[in-house]
């Protein structure tokens, strides 16, 4: 099949000596208050916020949900306040905290120095790799009847699973995160004369910072729910303590209004450390840096 | 005194030029040359791990029997092993199994379904996308098992109530992953489908969700590994209140008898099963996927 | 301890007309997962003081392995390599080497942090305020003055690659090694990247190590050029290039230097798109 060409226009060459001022109407104009309110992101996630307390407290009092099934917003809100200054919601919740604190340093740790002993060759690396892919995926609290019979029941059996909740993710990312740091950044590294620990401090650790903080934030993640859940069964099985069992214990006594105050104040630490903890570190580091947006 | 110095100018020196001629590549010999049979299955990570693996056990079991650890404490790894296949034989840890993979299958096939529909609104709607990145962030700290005494007192002790809790542990780590991934889908990528005359559910799928897959899957796994350690822990509380059937139930009961080596059964069969899923399943699939496109490493 | 020895090394002098860098019959060979290449066989060349020195050859002449073998990142099989008549045994800050890879500068670092990382770390400065000063100095040098508290992220390509070179030069090593600097650049930042090079070189006279692909780059760059052969990488030539500049570029002299080398390189093989960029 033939194309038929079409043949290449000539026209004449053209300059132009000045251009004219370009006319337009309303180069930039600003928003208006109201449009530039409606943009701003914490603004509509309050108002989504009170949308959703405005509808619970208008459903539960017009549809006379019973206080045992779903309790009032304003209910639940009373329930925090009584918990808080007049029963032992306040202690409850910095018992598990300590434990939780003490645990994820701890953890912390063990994980740190597991992914130093990877990175120093190519078997500690084999061993770490072996490991963490077999024991990550347990969950740290099928581990608790274990600790129970080998440490007791207390505070070391929570930290022991908890220790096991955090070490997998961290040692196993902080991993992944040093064996993904690009060659060139390796290789400027040692150039300039770093070594061993320096060379890990200096290079890997903040070139892996990315993969180390998302580790860090799983770890939290299995920890926190670990630590629920602990408490949740040691209030079953025994007399125990902390936030978990707080709400258990409320449950029991059929306080619901109780119970939901102490799953508000879960869902604060939690939306605290995730939300603002870790979104500070990252801000100040990863968005800085240009490694995250 | 500047810490700035200044160096003395000098020319490069003179030299004549030289030419060569390189000799014939067949003189050199090995110019490229295969690795040995022995560097390259030495160079496969399942060897690696699996000769990792194998020193682990025989630790574990010369341990055990030299220092005579009682096998209430720590039993040796032969025990373990003719622990489960006692429990396999009379067909209760085929049931238990079975159990807890169904309430798991359900609980996150129906949180995947929530989250997809969360997401796609929020993809439509601005207000929808208000109210999952409000509902995220508030819900996804929430452990589900807090939840657990709540669910049993508004659905019963049954499997509803499992299934509830599932979904909680899903549908938010999914759901925000996902969102973040589409929003985070390049400019340039959503033009070229537009550009390509896509529109809609087509423009989802055929760009969309394969530019987001990355995050989709992280999400999806994550949303597994919260699942899973939800439904173990959701055993042990149904174990130590009331009748319950699945694998946590069985390392609690075991416990509860002081019967370690079924302990230790049940916690292999356990770390089994996660391993299989993460590495036979979620990795098959990003080796197939994101990895092969080079979107991840 | 390792940093300071080679910060002695920096200070002592080179004996008059002696080559800086000697490389003596060098094989490379590295590993891939499936292979063992051999990517240079018996190479030798000097260095003298002062050298724009070339490595022009193309993709999988092992010019790069070679570099990384004088920065100390590769051992030889067999051959020797001495700076100022030391083996090279390691990495050291005595050569600093420059990628072609954005990502060579820490991202956590600002523009002078990245600088001072390499002053403070590399043994040159033992205090904050000096390694400031020099940092600042080269950033002017650079054209970069005003960008020193940005980070790397924030930069354009060209830009990034000043900050390479300045945060190379502000070493003074004995040598700094320049893996195709320029090639992820557009063709008019590139031209402009090595005008200025030329200038710094002209302003400090330091020795480089160049790396490169293209045939005109290294006219331009170099003031001596060696000419390596394809897989595995052996000399064919070692020639003169100092009288070539960006002033005659065209001219018949410089045409035939370039078509001269271009038949060398090229002669038993089919034409290659010159164009190729790093494969070795």
């Amino acid at each position: 099949m033939a194309v038929e060409r079409p043949p290449l226009l000539e026209r004449p060459e053209f300059e132009r000596q000045s251009l004219g001022k370009a006319a337009t109407t309303d180069v930039a104009r600003p928003l208006s208050l109201a449009e530039r309110l409606a943009n701003m992101d914490p603004v509509r996630k309050l108002t989504v916020l009170l949308a959703a307390i405005v509808i619970w407290e208008l459903y539960t009092r017009t549809a006379e949900v019973p206080a045992l099934i779903f309790p009032t917003f304003v209910d639940t809100i009373a329930a925090l306040w009584k918990g808080l200054f007049q029963y032992d919601l306040a202690t409850q919740t910095w018992t598990s905290l300590k434990i939780l604190f003490a645990g994820y340093a701890i953890g912390m740790a063990i994980g740190a120095t597991l992914s130093f002993i990877a990175v120093s060759g190519r078997f500690g690396s084999d061993i770490l790799s072996t490991l963490a892919s077999m024991l990550n995926p347990l969950p740290a609290i099928a581990l608790l009847p274990l600790a129970l019979i080998w440490f007791g029941l207390g505070a070391k059996s929570l930290v022991f699973v908890l220790l096991h909740s955090i070490v997998w993710p961290v040692a196993l990312n902080t991993h992944t995160g040093f064996m993904s740091v690009s060659e060139p950044l390796r290789m400027v590294g040692r150039n300039y004369g770093l070594r061993n620990v320096r060379y890990v401090a200096k290079v890997l650790i903040p070139a892996a910072f990315p993969s180390i903080l998302a580790g860090l934030k799983l770890g939290w993640a299995f920890a926190w729910r670990t630590l629920i859940a602990a408490e949740l069964v040691f209030g079953a099985a025994s007399e125990g303590g902390g936030l978990g069992w707080f709400i258990f214990a409320s449950r029991n006594e059929l306080d619901i209004a109780g119970a939901f105050a102490g799953l508000l104040v879960v869902i604060l630490i939690g939306f605290v450390v995730e939300n603002v903890v870790f979104r500070k570190i990252e801000e100040r580091t990863l968005v800085r840096w240009g490694m995250q947006s | 005194m500047s810490a700035v110095r200044e160096r003395p100018r000098t020319d490069p020196v003179p030299r004549p030029e030289i030419e060569r001629t390189p000799i014939d590549v067949r003189h050199i010999g090995q110019i490229e040359r295969p690795l040995s049979g022995i560097e390259r299955v030495w160079n496969v990570q399942i060897v690696r791990n699996l000769t990792v693996l194998v020193m682990f056990v025989v630790i574990w079991e010369a341990y055990t029997r030299i220092a005579d650890i009682p096998p209430l404490l720590f039993p040796s790894f032969t025990d373990t092993c003719v622990a489960i296949v006692d429990a396999f034989r009379d067909h209760r840890m085929l049931a238990k199994i079975s159990f807890t993979l169904t309430s798991l299958l359900t609980g996150y096939a129906v949180g995947l379904v929530a989250a997809a529909v969360l997401v796609s609104a929020a993809s439509i709607w601005r207000v929808w996308a208000d109210i999952l990145t409000t509902a995220t962030a508030m819900f996804n700290p929430l452990p589900s098992i807090a939840l657990l005494p709540l669910a049993m007192l508004w659905f019963g002790l049954g499997t509803f109530s499992l299934v509830f809790i599932l979904v909680h542990s899903v549908v938010w780590a999914v759901a925000l992953n996902a969102y973040v991934g589409f929003q985070g889908v390049s400019p340039t990528q959503r033009m070229i489908g537009h550009n390509y005359g896509l529109r809609g559910v087509m423009f989802a799928i055929k760009i969309l969700i394969p530019a987001a897959l990355a995050t989709v899957l992280s999400g999806m796994k994550i949303g597994w590994a919260f699942a899973w350690r939800t439904m173990i822990g959701a055993e042990l509380v149904f174990g130590a209140t009331a009748r319950g059937g699945g694998l946590g139930w069985h390392i609690f009961e075991n416990s509860e008898l002081l019967n370690i080596r079924q302990v230790f059964a049940g916690l292999f069969m356990i770390i089994l099963i996660g391993v299989l899923v993460e590495y036979a399943i979620f990795r098959t699939v990003e080796l197939r996927t994101v990895r092969r496109w080079g979107m991840q490493r | 301890m390792a940093a300071s020895a080679a910060a002695a090394a920096i200070e002592a002098p080179i004996p008059e007309g002696a080559p800086i860098l000697e490389v003596q019959g060098v094989t490379l060979q590295y590993k891939t997962r499936e292979h063992l290449i051999t990517a240079t066989y018996r190479v030798d060349f000097s260095v003298y003081p002062a050298d724009r020195f070339v490595l022009l050859g193309p993709s999988g002449c092992g010019k790069s392995t070679l570099l990384k073998g004088v920065a100390g990142f590769m051992k030889p099989v067999e051959g020797e390599m001495r700076l100022k008549g030391r083996r090279i045994a390691a990495p050291g800050p005595d050569r600093v080497m420059v990628f072609q890879e954005f990502d060579q500068l820490l991202p956590w670092k600002t523009v002078r942090q990245n600088i001072t990382f390499a002053l403070r770390n590399g043994g040159r400065c033992s205090r904050e305020s000096d390694a400031d000063e020099i940092a600042m100095s080269y950033i002017r040098k650079v054209k970069l003055g005003g960008f020193e508290n940005t980070y790397p992220h924030m930069l354009s390509g060209g830009m990034k690659q000043r900050v390479a070179i300045a945060r190379g030069m502000a070493m003074e090593p004995d040598i700094l090694l320049m893996d195709e600097p320029f090639a992820s650049l557009d063709a008019l930042t590139r031209r402009q990247m090595q005008e200025e090079l030329l200038g710094l070189w002209e302003e400090t006279r330091f020795t480089v190590l160049f790396v490169t692909h293209s045939i005109e780059e290294a006219l331009l760059v170099g003031s001596r050029i060696l000419v390596l052969s394809p897989h595995p990488g052996q000399v064919k030539a070692e020639l003169n290039a100092n009288q070539h500049s960006h002033a005659n570029v065209g001219s018949a002299e410089f045409t035939a230097l370039q078509t001269r080398i271009h038949d060398m390189l090229f002669a038993d093989r089919v034409l290659e798109d010159e164009t190729v960029r790093r494969g070795s």
